[in-house]
């Protein structure tokens, strides 16, 4: 037996579609699902004398990302051809930044199971545009839709700092949350708004000596699940491999795997000598950007408090648990209907328990954020304080809030309608637990006497008292009553 | 010029990225062709640019933008009138055969 042990390396490209109207370099309006090649015009198409203009949406939108990332903003940047032949690419080079990207260096914090996070270090975020689409339909002829062609893409690139499935998904997720907070990218992985390739290989120690496996790279991950599983495949694949033949890693040396998401397993698409030789050059079709202090703090403004931050500060400021924190964080505007309920008056532990309880559910059953459940935050103020203050009990809180998402804004009116008011009226129920006392004679026995059955019977007697209120009475209310008839 | 400076298997490299077909002959033609042209420039690194900032674009010109504001496209028959194959929703193109040119 020899001694062996590993540990994965993987670093990911990322690209991300901007939430823009329009196309990067031409008027054209972004599309999903329109037929083939009806958005599209001289520009993105290709044709011999249109000339790119920038969309300044994307570039801000860009910024914006890069200033949520941590990243170095350099005051100058520019675009590039980078050069080759594909039918889904109709001038024959991409428009995209080689060696001055909008965004430098950065990082990004992502959260770890434990409730800890872990900060991985981002190589670059550019711009650049998207292909076309190719289409095989298995016979002679291959067909090309260029309506995506054109289509802003933030490209980010981390440094190999992730070190398990586990962490790439929590990344990607983490991303996700980062770019539909800012609103630059409805981040919608089955329309392909997020496509991730993780490079991965393994550093092993094998007695006493380090030997890294072949970089592979992975493409079609088209969900979260498939980028994790990818990742652990890969992983145990290559481990196999090193034992077999024992190939180790060539400098630029990169095979490229593709995902079978039906059999979730890797396969092999191509194996490269050498690196592609792109040709970048300077695009002359297109001035550089350069970015001043002005400008970057008016997009700086834009920024808000990120989804990690406000996690972070629901545990901290309101006690919740990491979990609950991040099921209220998952989407801003559920984040910021909790934050404004509690601004309301309410109780923090209370607003998250009837969110993550009814709340939630109700969304998901109308496919909406439970922010659009039509209940406004103060309502659910109101409802939360009459639960903390005894005048509803906590389930006819949640029977409340479900006739609250139809619209009904009045908590009080509703409690009322359907009797869940409970009796604090002391006259009252002073009334009712004489009833009840009197027509439980050897309970009160049972009580007096003290001792194990003491307990139930007095148990059961407030049993009583909530059945003859038809559970409309304050408990504490009731118990402090019947203790004191007790003599207790 | 004895030994060129762009030698066959450049050439061959460089007319395969351009997608090229040379025959030998042509092969050796340009690669004296491309290799003078490369002695021509050559002679700018004479020029002392010690203290000159590097270019990144010839034109003194920046932040040329456009608002995100939707124009009329083409539409799909416009687009598809003068290719030279399609189906009237895509154009049609020899079958892809991967030969790892795409990125
Ligand atoms: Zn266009």
């Amino acid at each position: 037996m020899t001694n062996l042990d590993y540990k994965i390396i993987v670093g990911l490209e990322i690209h991300v579609q901007l939430a823009t109207k329009t196309k990067m370099f031409c008027g054209c309006a972004l599309s999903f699902g329109e037929d083939a090649n009806s958005r599209v015009c001289p520009v993105c198409i290709g044709m011999p004398g249109a000339l790119p203009v920038m969309n300044k949406q994307a570039v801000e939108f860009s910024l914006l990302a890069g200033l949520a990332l941590n990243c170095e903003i350099p005051s100058f940047t520019k675009w590039d051809r980078k050069s080759y032949y594909y039918p889904d690419l109709p001038k024959n080079y991409q428009i995209s930044q080689y060696d001055l990207p909008l965004n430098g260096t950065g990082f990004i914090e992502i959260p770890l199971e434990d409730g800890t996070s872990k900060r991985i270090r981002i190589t670059r975020a550019h711009l650049e545009e998207d292909a076309g689409k190719n289409i095989h339909a298995g016979d002679a002829f291959s067909r090309v839709d260029l309506n995506r062609a054109g289509t802003p893409l933030l490209e980010i690139v981390t440094e190999p700092d992730l070190s398990s499935g586990t962490e790439v998904r929590a990344l990607a997720i983490e991303l996700q949350r980062i770019v539909r907070y800012l609103g630059i990218s409805e981040a919608d992985m089955q329309k392909g708004h997020m496509r991730f390739e993780p490079n991965i290989n393994l550093a092993i120690t094998k007695d006493g000596t380090e030997y890294r496996t072949p970089i592979t790279e992975v493409k079609n991950l088209n969900s979260f699940r498939a980028l994790q599983r990818s990742v652990e495949y890969e992983a145990r694949r290559q481990l196999d491999e090193f034992i077999d033949t024992g190939k180790t890693m060539v400098m630029g040396n990169k095979s490229t795997y593709g995902w079978d998401d039906n059999r979730n397993v890797t396969v092999l698409q191509r194996e490269k000598e050498e690196a592609h030789d792109y040709r970048y050059f300077p695009d002359p079709d297109l001035v550089p950007v350069e970015v001043d202090e002005k400008w970057l703090s008016k997009i700086k403004s834009r920024l808000c408090e990120l989804p990690l931050q406000k996690q972070k500060r629901f545990v901290e400021q309101f006690g919740l648990s990491d979990y609950d924190a991040g099921v209220l964080t998952a989407d801003k505007a559920t984040a910021e209907f909790f934050d404004e309920t509690v601004k309301a008056g309410a109780e923090a532990k209370r607003v998250c328990n009837l969110l993550t309880q009814i709340g939630l559910k109700l969304a998901n059953e109308k496919n909406c954020s439970v922010a659009e459940l039509g209940i406004l935050p103060k309502a659910l103020a109101k409802l939360c304080v009459m639960a903390s203050e005894g005048q509803i009990s906590a389930s006819a809180a949640q029977t409340i809030l479900v006739e609250m998402s139809g619209g009904e804004n009045e908590p009080e009116k509703i409690a009322e309608e359907k009797n869940l008011l409970q009796k604090n009226d002391t006259g009252e129920l002073e009334k009712i637990v004489d009833e009840v006392l009197a027509n439980n004679p050897d309970a009160i026995a049972e009580v007096k006497a003290g001792g194990k059955k003491s307990k139930k019977a007095s148990g059961f007697l407030m049993g009583q008292i909530i059945k003859a209120t038809k559970g409309s009475a304050n408990p504490q209310m009731a118990a402090k009553i019947l203790s004191q008839k007790l003599g207790q | 010029m004895s030994e060129n400076k762009i030698d066959i298997a450049r050439t061959r490299q460089v007319a395969k990225l351009a997608r090229l077909a040379l025959s030998e002959e042509e092969l050796s033609q340009f690669s004296t062709q491309l290799s003078d042209i490369l002695g021509y420039i050559e002679k700018l690194s004479e020029v002392d640019t010690e203290s000159v900032e590097p270019l990144a674009h010839c034109l003194p010109v920046k932040n040329v933008f456009r608002e995100d504001i939707v124009k009329p496209s083409l539409g799909t028959e416009k687009a598809l009138a003068n290719s030279p194959a399609d189906d009237d929703e895509f154009f049609k193109v020899p079958k892809i055969l991967d030969d790892g040119s795409g990125a």
